[in-house]
């Protein structure tokens, strides 16, 4: 088992005949994903390396009956993507593209409100169930299936985190990434959530940063609601404040968002919080132990 | 990206929210000539504002009342060319270039007014507070209870009761409500149709005769929103901001400069952060925040690395790849490139993790650089840390 997908996941690219979405839907076909069409407006009736494009969401949902969207259309076009993909009533909207302006996405939020989409990012790698399917940019050969949950808030740290667990033969239920923007789609309460349900999930590593409060959030989620071990690691204690660190929400604002508070409520919440980056798969392999 | 106050105002004023006169000048000369608008003969006041982009300005000295034009002419002056310290400049502090002079008003009351997009409920947030004058951070840890707020829906925009609400609370009375809703009002219009991160009006001014008028002017903007306001980028002033960060702007590279002597480019802004962190967990303290980004090109890592070794301050690098999609084999390629071209004087310790990492590693010891290689980011870091020393 694992959420949000698995090996049945039928799967379109918006934004198929791009540079970046050709590159990685043949990636995503290569790991195994079931791509069973493409959007690009214009381009309808089209093909890449058999997969049919359509002009519309729309279309090709009624032609393929599509449950998941991975979405690579530039950032001046990608809150329309994603609306465009929520109306059609695609289940889960998976937003790869970064630079999306944040008042596009006050809209956005506001659009979803009533429907039944999810949407996971935007500006996140995307969504893989090792061994099933691979929904976005991740490098897939380092991940492993396994009992291991991951949630973050970044890309390359977590395919770091992924390989320190792989490298100790420890795999992964679902890796998560629910971007680096200041308003998102998924957050880490709803990735919990879905990994308290899902009986092969045994632990999880849930990675934040700087910015905002999700980590407090999600710490007080896991103390009331949460049964399963969890490791954290919150990016960001040598981070100045008021500085934007890459990820447009990075930023401590007002003196709010500092590592320091994620990491004290985290660890109120009985996570494992570890001080290293380089730490995160041993400790997880600490904790497996001792709980077996 | 954030703009000067006499910019602010200008923009805000296209929008109908009611600012003071004023001029911007650039010399002592045209400073004085701006104030003869404000002071005649038989007398007149203005401010004389120092331009930079920090806060807390008045308290360090870069605010002035002039009564005469003599005055303006010594506090311009005094001011232009002067290097300001603020609490927000940090020690090195800021070089007034610019001032702006301003009519004067008699004010009655001050309060703050402030558009955030709000993280939590994912709306624009109009925040109000009696306290105007005071920093909004201080006031929300001193007493959180004087902070009024409202949430706009997207798809109506503010509506006039939420104006009301904050108008009635902020103690204005009826003569001042339909004043302070159309202020109100013009300010969440500019806000969203400049794409602003943050929108502060502190202080808000009533004036003895009644008026209502923004007497300060903080805006930022979203930096991702840009592309579709050229005329707003255009505002951009770098000598406000660190010449490398200008640099690294140049070529769409994530910098930040720092104040250690740990040179870092990473890919990925999650492990860049995580790269500092474990500096620092070494005790030694990175001298900047590089993201180089999920797809960085040769003439990327090039660029980077010229803007790591124009630092003084950098004692030695450290690189940090975790390759994904991106081939370490490639990047050690652009390290070797980027090196030969440069010139290595100082150590460099590079990591390569992912795809190809085997290969990347086998290209960096063949090459006839001097690099020093690492698996795992904690050998890199221990092995960087070695190499400078704590500090």
């Amino acid at each position: 088992m694992s959420i949000l997908i698995n090996k049945d996941t039928k799967v379109i690219c918006q934004g198929i005949t791009g540079e970046q979405g050709t590159f990685h839907t043949r990636q995503m076909v290569a790991y195994g994903t079931n791509m069973v069409g493409g959007v690009t407006p214009g381009k309808g009736g089209t093909e890449l390396d058999g997969i049919p494009v359509f002009n519309t969401a729309k279309e090709a949902v009624d032609a393929t009956g599509a449950d998941a969207t991975v979405i690579y259309v530039p950032a001046a076009f990608a809150a329309d993507a994603i609306m465009e993909a929520v109306a059609a009533g695609i289940e889960l909207v998976i937003c790869i593209t970064e630079g999306i302006p944040v008042l596009d996405m006050v809209k956005v939020k506001k659009f979803m409100l009533g429907k039944s989409s999810r949407l996971v990012g935007p500006n996140c790698p995307g969504v893989i169930t090792p061994d099933a399917c691979k929904i976005g940019i991740m490098p897939g050969h380092i991940h492993k299936a396994g009992p291991v949950g991951v949630v973050s808030r970044s890309g390359t740290l977590t395919y770091e985190a992924v390989d320190q667990l792989t490298r100790l033969g420890i795999g992964q239920s679902t890796c998560v990434g629910i971007g680096g923007d200041p308003i998102n789609g998924t957050n880490f309460i709803d990735v919990l959530t879905l990994f308290e349900a899902d009986p092969d999930t045994k632990a999880v590593i849930m990675i934040g940063e700087i910015g905002g409060t999700a980590e407090e959030e999600a710490a007080e989620y896991i103390k009331q609601n949460f049964t399963k071990p969890v490791v954290g690691y919150i990016a960001g204690v040598a981070a100045p404040k008021g500085k934007r660190m890459g990820h447009a929400g990075a930023i401590i604002a007002g003196g709010k968002g500092t590592a320091a508070e994620k990491m004290k409520a985290m660890e109120d919440a009985g996570i494992k919080v570890t001080n290293t980056p380089a730490d995160i798969g041993r400790t997880m392999a600490e904790l497996l132990e001792s709980v077996h | 990206m954030n703009i000067h106050e006499y910019q602010g105002k200008h923009l805000l004023s296209n929008f109908n929210v009611p600012v003071p006169r004023s001029q911007i000048a650039f010399t002592v000369d045209e400073a004085v000539e701006a104030s003869k608008e404000f002071i005649s003969d038989d007398g007149g006041i203005c401010v004389v504002k120092a331009q930079i982009h920090a806060g807390g300005r008045g308290k360090a000295g870069g605010v002035k009342l002039a009564r005469s034009r003599e005055e303006v002419s010594e506090i311009a002056r005094e001011l232009l060319g002067k290097v300001l310290v603020t609490h927000q400049t940090g020690a090195e502090g800021k070089e007034i270039q610019k001032i702006l002079i301003e009519e004067g008003c008699d004010i009655d009351r001050e309060f703050y007014i402030g558009l955030v997009v709000d993280r939590a409920s994912n709306t624009v947030a109009v925040m109000a507070s009696t306290e105007g004058g005071m920093e909004i951070e201080e006031v929300a840890a001193a007493t959180p209870e004087k902070i009024l707020k409202e949430y706009i829906d997207p798809a109506t925009g503010l509506v006039p009761f939420q104006a009301r609400n904050i108008a009635f609370a902020l103690g204005l009375e009826k003569p001042q409500i339909g004043k302070a809703v159309k202020f109100i009002s013009s300010l969440y219009n500019a806000f969203v149709a400049s794409d602003c991160a943050m929108l502060e009006i502190n202080p808000l001014v009533l004036t003895k005769g009644g008026d209502l008028i923004a007497l300060d002017a903080k805006l930022a903007f979203d930096d991702n929103a840009m592309f579709r306001h050229k005329d707003i980028e255009e505002l951009r002033d770098l000598d406000e901001e660190d010449p490398k960060e200008v640099e690294a702007s140049r070529f769409d590279l994530n910098y930040v400069s720092l104040d250690g002597s740990i040179g870092c480019m990473v890919n990925g802004a999650g492990l860049a952060m995580a790269t500092m962190d474990i500096i620092k967990l070494y005790g030694a303290s990175p001298a900047n925040f590089l993201d180089v980004g999920g797809g960085a090109t040769k003439d990327q890592v090039v660029a980077a690395f010229k803007i790591l070794v124009s630092d003084t301050r950098v004692k030695a690098i450290l690189v940090n790849i975790f390759g994904g999609i991106m081939r370490c084999d490639i990047i050690a390629e652009g390290i070797i490139a980027a090196a030969s071209e440069v010139g290595l004087e100082i150590p460099l310790v590079v990591r390569l993790q992912g795809t190809n990492a085997d290969e990347g590693r086998k290209l960096l010891s063949e090459s006839e650089l001097d690099i020093i290689t690492a698996e795992q980011m904690d050998e890199a870091a221990e092995k960087v840390v070695a190499i400078t020393g704590k500090a």
